[in-house]
């Protein structure tokens, strides 16, 4: 029997404020354990959550980037369980009235098809703490708790089960990665747990109507894990089946060493989370007037700018999405491309050696020791014949070292391009007068042996020579 | 005359007079601590040390012309509310270590204004009970009888007024656990309107009914103290936003014209003769004084009970799942996680706690929480919607604080049915939200004081305070003292 797919994914995206969701301590990473709390995130007796608003624009612009509508008024919820990096007992999360619902991103399968996949719901809640096991100071081995994390404002995005293969779990989760590092509201750092995803897996028989029985993969934390975690969990389901057993429901963990998921507990065993409407917080009214400030302050969206970049300058698509993988590539490329009107010339440059030398160099756009400008000035450069297209690598690997302007090397270092007929011309007289056998090759009608003279002349000139000067000269020459 | 029987008026103008200092007055009530302490048992945790430097302090203020009306009034407040660097357990063995960081708000508003703190209060454990016989740490007695109750949850906090241990105190308020002790102890014991009185650093029982409010002497003093402590806290999201009256400036307007409404459901077949006789001199008293009578409904009162038995355990039991032993207060010796919860919580927690949280933990449960819980809020917003039409056409209503005068010791400990039926009256006033003040009406044959009802619109504590004020000057009930 043939199988189908079925896979929604829940995805935490840990958001870029400056507080807590509902206090004042600071969300930074890597502090000292327990030092960024107080006495609402230590969850002491009488202390109240107040909400951060910051929290709310945020969770506003990813709902508007994701073709949700904004619910007018949202509720908080409380969640309860005991753990003890949960220092309430309870996690104060949204369940009815979230605060954006029915959304949608389209993403492109198997090349040009564009498949919707429906966002149920993104809400906004708070983390948990950490718990810290065997390295602690004092007597015993016991574990140990660090609230810095805990209070720490998440958005929690939860997609339908509209994905049918773990490519597009993955396009889907890249997309939504790209978007929210776009929006500036999340670093996307998925190992430190930024950005991290919950697998909903299921199979039916092809052709059924039925959803199957679904097992819920965790701890996912990297696009090719994803990929991995769905395909092991799919076969695994349809192993099961096919040896005559039932697909229980269940959450699993995911095991990065092995590829392969473990059960972690049984629906038997999954909590009673008891939610309900938290009172310590009013219900979160938001305005049709918030809501049109929101928009109007959002970004110009990546798929936006992509069809921007293709209508406008004239990009190939492929072009285009390299050059809107993020928000500051993007701008890099506008700002080149606004100091120099070629614009597939700069989108060439910025996808060749600038992306190359970020690589290996293990730079961000944002730190590119070149500018926007001043690679324009060296596109410049070319067009005008000042240098060739070969001397303006060397040009750009020396800008890239030293940080100078391309016209400052080019004078420095006597890089000019020698365009002059009269003294090409004398190069390759001498040329051809120390390769007489070669020249009579091409003349014989080898005239493969053209390459040769070329290279020899630029040998000569120190690559300096204007190559299509010298093709011409020298086509004439050898031709006789 | 002495000290310990000033209120704060008294107090306030022989401190401001320099006819005597703080620190002789806080001195005089920790005495007075002292001596009936064992017969009464109202207190906690008594800060001799605290009590005579914030005196110390107050007297210094005094001594510059900075003379406010609490500054170095001797106070104490409920163990409720967050003391910093001062032990605070709630009434619980499972906060009998736990010394908090921070303050409450409401304390820190009173000390801002001077005020001197003589120690926590004993009250039902985690303020779940209405006789002060949850305690962790020992059943308060009623100052005017001690083999019977003081009413809870702030019994402590009632018991300390009528015992004169404090000029003042706090208590908190979640279905009458100010109103029904304030009856009991024949105190003035007021619930603001929710969200009048910040409730950071206030340990939570039910976070949408509980209240801070003051219990005092006198209407007069209650008036001070509410306008001390009302006022938004940022950090109380619930706290409202509107502006502060002066309470104490228009005390005196009056109740000529006043509109007062007899709820038909209050007066009940079954109500106790002395508190039925001590609700008509009560009517009579105002209507001489040109108060205006008007038979109301609140049609839903019969359901109220059990409305607040779902309501407020669901959120204790949400409220008191942080006492896990992980962090701080009591855990208890265990091998592993577990077991480290549930020795803890079985430990630390008393009886009527846990049964509250297991009935909570229930109606929220997945199966049960459409049926409970949800239906419980539709019904607590029918109850809101009967006062709503009521005040449309009245001012106050005027109805009994408990159905009996203060019960023995022990009568109802085992009933807890019977225990919840004693917050009756109390009860619909925190499911509407509204404010509500327990006044000194009468006494019962046995000699037992008996409290009346008055509640205000939301945020009509201005009015109420006004028709008690009219009600103390007219009648002699608050001056009366207990013999101890």
């Amino acid at each position: 029997m043939k199988y189908q797919p079925v896979i929604g994914l829940e995805v935490h995206v840990q958001l870029l404020t400056d507080t807590k969701i509902f206090c004042g301590c600071s969300t930074k990473f890597g502090a000292e354990p327990n030092s960024q709390t107080c006495p609402v995130c230590l969850g002491l007796p009488g202390a109240l959550p107040v909400l951060n608003k910051k929290v709310v624009e945020f969770a506003i612009k990813a709902g508007l980037s994701t073709n949700c509508s904004i619910t007018p008024r949202s509720i908080f919820a409380r969640k309860n369980y005991f753990y003890p990096d949960l220092p309430k007992g309870y996690q104060i999360s949204q369940f009815e009235d979230p605060i954006c619902q029915h959304g949608w991103l389209d993403i492109a399968v198997d090349g040009d098809t564009v498949k919707r996949i429906g966002i149920t719901r993104i809400h906004m809640e708070e983390d948990a703490g950490k718990l810290v096991h065997g390295e602690l100071s004092g007597p015993g081995d016991g574990s140990g708790v660090d609230l810095n994390r805990a209070c720490t404002p998440l958005l929690e995005v939860v997609s339908e089960p509209d994905l049918r293969t773990s490519d597009e779990a993955v396009t889907y989760l890249k997309q939504l990665h790209q978007i929210v590092t776009w929006l500036g509201i999340c670093d996307g750092n998925m190992e430190e747990g930024s950005f991290r995803c919950d697998a909903n897996v299921s199979v039916m028989p092809v052709g059924s109507n039925t959803l199957g029985t679904r097992a819920e993969i965790k701890n996912v934390n990297s696009f090719k894990f994803v990929k991995q975690a769905i395909e092991y969990e799919i076969q695994r389901q349809i192993d099961l089946i096919e040896d005559g057993g039932t697909v229980v429901q269940e959450t699993r963990l995911f095991d990065p060493n092995s590829g392969t998921t473990r059960s972690m507990r049984s629906k038997e065993e999954a909590h009673d989370y008891r939610y309900f409407p938290d009172p310590d917080l009013v219900p979160l009214v938001i305005s049709d007037e918030w809501i049109n400030r929101s928009r109007q302050e959002l970004p110009e969206l990546p798929e936006q700018r992509r069809q921007r970049f293709m209508d406008e300058l004239g990009l190939p698509l492929y072009d285009a999405e390299v050059l809107t993988a993020s928000r500051a590539l993007a701008d890099y490329f506008e700002a080149g491309i606004a100091a120099h009107s070629n614009a597939k010339a700069v989108g060439n440059w910025i996808m060749g050696e600038i992306t190359r030398a970020l690589n290996d160099s293990g730079t961000a756009i944002e730190a590119c020791p070149i500018a926007p400008g001043q690679l324009a000035e060296l596109l410049t450069l070319i067009d005008n014949g000042t240098i060739s297209g070969k001397i303006a690598k060397t040009v750009f690997d020396e800008m890239w070292r030293s940080g100078k302007a391309p016209q400052v090397i080019v004078e420095e270092q006597g890089l000019v391009q020698v365009s002059d007929g009269d003294a090409i011309e004398r190069m390759i007289d001498e040329i051809m007068a120390a390769n007489a056998g070669q020249v009579d090759e091409y003349r014989s009608g080898k005239e493969k042996v053209f390459g040769f003279f070329v290279g020899q002349v630029m040998k000569a000139s120190k690559g300096k020579a204007n190559p299509s000067v010298v093709n011409e000269l020298l086509l004439g020459k050898l031709k006789g | 005359m002495n000290i310990f029987n000033m209120t704060i008026h008294e107090l306030h103008t022989a401190l401001k007079g320099k006819q005597i200092s703080s620190v002789e007055a806080t001195s005089a009530m920790l005495k007075r601590i002292e001596a009936v302490e064992p017969n009464v048992g109202s207190f906690i945790t008594v800060t001799p040390e605290h009590a005579l430097a914030a005196a110390g302090k107050a007297d210094q203020l005094i001594a510059q012309g900075a003379c406010e009306l609490l500054t170095g009034i001797p106070l104490a407040i409920k163990d409720i509310f967050l003391t910093e660097g001062i032990r605070t357990t709630c009434g619980s063995r499972i906060l009998h270590n736990f010394i908090p960081p921070y303050s409450a708000t409401s304390w820190e508003k009173l000390c801002d204004c001077g005020a001197v703190l003589l120690g926590k209060l004993n009250q039902d454990e985690f303020a779940m009970g209405s006789s002060n016989e949850s305690s962790a740490y020992g059943t308060t007695r009623n100052p005017w009888d001690t083999t019977c109750i003081p009413g809870g949850s702030s019994g402590g906090s009632a018991a300390a007024v009528a015992a004169r241990q404090a000029i003042a105190t706090l208590g908190t308020d979640t279905g009458g656990s100010i109103r029904q002790p304030a009856s009991h102890c024949g105190c003035v014991g007021l619930k603001p309107t929710y969200g009048r009185v910040s409730r950071y650093g206030v340990i939570a029982y039910a976070s949408s009914l509980d209240q801070v409010g003051p219990l005092t002497r006198d209407v007069a003093d209650c008036a001070v103290m509410l306008g001390a402590l009302a006022g938004h806290d940022p950090k109380d999201s619930t706290s409202v936003d509107t502006p502060v009256p002066d309470y104490s400036a228009t005390l005196s307007q009056g109740v000529k014209g006043l509109r007062i409404g007899l709820p038909k459901e209050y007066f009940i077949d079954g109500l106790d003769p002395d508190v039925q006789k001590a609700m008509d001199a009560a009517i009579d008293t105002y209507r001489r004084l040109g108060a205006e009578f008007v038979d109301i409904s609140l049609p839903h009162t019969d359901y109220a009970v059990a409305t607040y038995y779902l309501i407020a355990t669901a959120e204790a039991s949400s409220n008191l799942a942080r006492y896990d032993g992980v962090r701080f207060g009591h855990r208890a010796e265990a091998d592993g996680l577990l077991e480290m919860y549930t020795k803890s919580r079985s430990e630390g927690f008393g009886s009527e706690v846990k049964r509250r949280i297991m009935l909570g933990t229930y109606a929220l449960s997945s199966g049960y929480y459409d049926a409970y819980y949800v239906k419980a809020q539709k019904v607590r917003t029918l109850i809101m919607n009967d006062f709503i039409s009521a005040f449309a056409d009245v001012d106050v209503m005027l109805t009994p604080v408990a159905p009996t005068p203060a019960f023995k010791v022990g009568e109802k400990i085992n009933d807890p049915l019977q225990m919840y039926l004693s917050d009756i009256f109390t009860i619909p006033v925190n499911l509407a939200g509204t404010c509500a003040m327990s006044i000194p009406a009468g006494f019962s044959a046995a000699g037992l004081p008996i409290g009346l009802q008055l509640i205000g619109k939301p945020f009509g504590e201005e009015t109420v305070l006004q028709a008690g004020f009219a009600f103390e000057q007219a009648t002699e009930w608050h001056t009366r003292k207990a013999t101890i």
